[in-house]
């Protein structure tokens, strides 16, 4: 079997397992729409700031839930990641002629295609609450796109940390860091609008800023070469660090196995 | 019953602040969630018509302190539904000969992570720069209305969990205190919501307990009343809504 078959039926089967469970599935639709809905109206006052770049906060945070997504989906990847190396079945896996690249990428395989289907819903939440999107359809792909390269870096450091940990109660105890690094960004306030130096200096030099903006970009500048540079950018840089991480943890893992 | 409702409170603040798996969550979410509103957000303080002496730092602990109270006892529940699917309820029920200690103990033991937490958040947000106008008294008030509500979370949380005794039912504990906690007015005092946002905050019960601990902030007393109107029967209700989900779990054996 080659090593693309070996991703897709790996693939298929965290994608389908992610679908079983109701609870983590929910959490990971119904969260985004609903802080959206609740942070687009409760701020929506915030608008009138002088300076803001858009005459609406719901614009400004309709990409937000894109952000929330994949690191739910991840989170949920990097779990079942952690119970299939305490349930052993990494280890028979590994017995297999199964390539490790293939063990690695069908998690993340399984977790993008689930974070796609979600990046529809919200995309469609959004417009339906009125919300405008600046780069018209061409945008559409680019920021489906960039928002699944989010996934894949965000899923890429949860099955680092699964692989490093080996546990899922591991990965769960990791969750509110990923948490911090979405909060202490522009997520909820353009940088130059923030009155608090620390948090500025924080959310600059926080990648997960620019990931938001470069997907914002989108919504409400239309095409911004720069931000969307920088927003593919921190991807990929992302992505490369963390699966290197998790390609040595990895090994480690079977070495001790 | 005091004896198992003791064991059972050590067991759980033994686990809360020695496994980071335990700690972490309960510690980082109102942490995260003072920095990143008090921190991004203290712009809004400037929107016309926003009025708040102590300033938009001590407007978003109240919220935090809140929020961290109601929430915590979602995280007893996770802990509640862990222990039913790991067959240690089970152990727990045979062993307890007074059952009801057993959810007086997860109460307890959620009382004291809250303590511990809101308290790190607390210093925190005095470093940050947090100003409060109330005195003693009204730190007090604050306090006694946080932990009535901690309790509240606790309970409704102990009655799913027993309930339901799967960690599948972390999202029935954990979505309607959600949607309370942020379909209220969150960010701006509520005469500066517009639209359906404006409308559910007025008719949301948590509006009231917001108002009263920004009030008690500020040195006021606006609220105070009503929100302990609400809490303290509220505590009342989810304590027979636990102690019959107690029997529900005992009736299924665990």
């Amino acid at each position: 079997m080659s090593v693309a078959a070996q991703i897709g039926h790996l693939g298929s089967r965290a994608f389908l397992r992610s679908l079983r469970q109701p609870g983590a599935l929910f959490f990971s639709l119904g969260f985004p729409l609903v802080f959206l809905a609740v942070v687009a109206s409760g701020l929506d006052r915030a608008s009138d700031l002088p300076g803001f770049p858009d005459d609406s906060f719901l614009d400004f945070m309709m990409v937000v839930p894109f952000v929330h997504g994949s690191l739910f989906t991840a989170i949920n990847s990097a779990v079942e990641l952690g119970r299939d190396i305490e349930t052993g079945f990494l280890n028979r896996l590994a017995l297999t002629p199964a390539r490790g690249i293939a063990l690695m990428l069908g998690n993340l395989a399984g977790a993008v295609a689930l974070a796609l289907v979600q990046f529809s819903i919200y995309f469609a939440g959004a417009a339906v609450a009125g919300a405008e999107f600046e780069a018209g359809l061409l945008g559409v792909p680019v920021l489906f796109a960039l928002a699944a390269m989010i996934a894949v870096a965000f899923g890429a450091v949860g099955m680092a940390i699964a692989l490093r940990t080996g546990s899922s109660d591991g990965v769960q105890g990791m969750f509110p860091l990923f948490f911090v690094t979405l909060f202490l960004s522009s997520m909820n306030m353009p940088r130059d609008l923030v009155e608090a130096d620390w948090f500025r200096w924080v959310a600059t030099v926080n990648p997960v800023s620019y990931l938001i903006e470069g997907l914002r970009s989108l919504a409400i500048s239309g095409w911004d070469p720069q931000a969307l540079a920088l927003g593919f950018g921190f991807a990929v840089t992302v992505i490369a660090a963390s699966v290197t991480v998790a390609t040595l943890a990895f090994r480690d893992r079977l070495t001790r196995t | 019953m005091i004896a198992v409702a003791l064991a059972v409170a050590w067991r759980l603040v033994y686990k809360a602040f020695t496994l980071p798996s335990f700690l972490l969550p309960a510690l980082l979410f109102p942490m995260i969630f003072f920095l990143g509103f008090a921190g991004a957000l203290g712009r809004v303080a400037e929107v016309p018509g926003f009025r708040y002496g102590p300033g938009y730092e001590a407007f978003q602990f109240a919220f935090v302190l809140l929020q961290s109270a109601a929430m915590a006892g979602v995280f007893t529940g996770f802990n509640i539904a862990h222990d039913f699917e790991r067959g240690f309820a089970r152990r727990l029920l045979i062993a307890a000969p007074r059952r009801s200690g057993i959810v007086a103990g997860y109460v307890l033991a959620t009382m004291a992570r809250w303590a511990v937490n809101i308290t790190i958040v607390f210093v925190v947000a005095m470093l940050v720069g947090m100003s409060i106008h109330g005195g003693p008294v009204d730190m007090f008030g604050l306090l006694v209305l946080g932990f009535t509500l901690n309790v509240v979370g606790a309970l409704w949380a102990a009655g799913v969990a027993m309930r339901l005794r799967s960690a599948q039912a972390g999202p029935v504990m954990q979505l309607p205190i959600f949607l309370l906690i942020f379909l209220a007015p969150v960010f701006v005092p509520l005469d500066l919501l517009q639209g359906w946002i404006h409308a559910v905050a007025t008719v949301n019960p948590f509006t009231h307990l917001l108002a009263a601990a920004r009030s008690l902030l500020a040195g006021g007393t606006s609220d105070v009343a009503l929100a302990f109107a609400i809490v303290v029967p509220l505590a009342l209700v989810f304590a027979v809504w636990a102690l019959t989900g107690l029997r529900r779990a005992e009736a299924a054996g665990g």
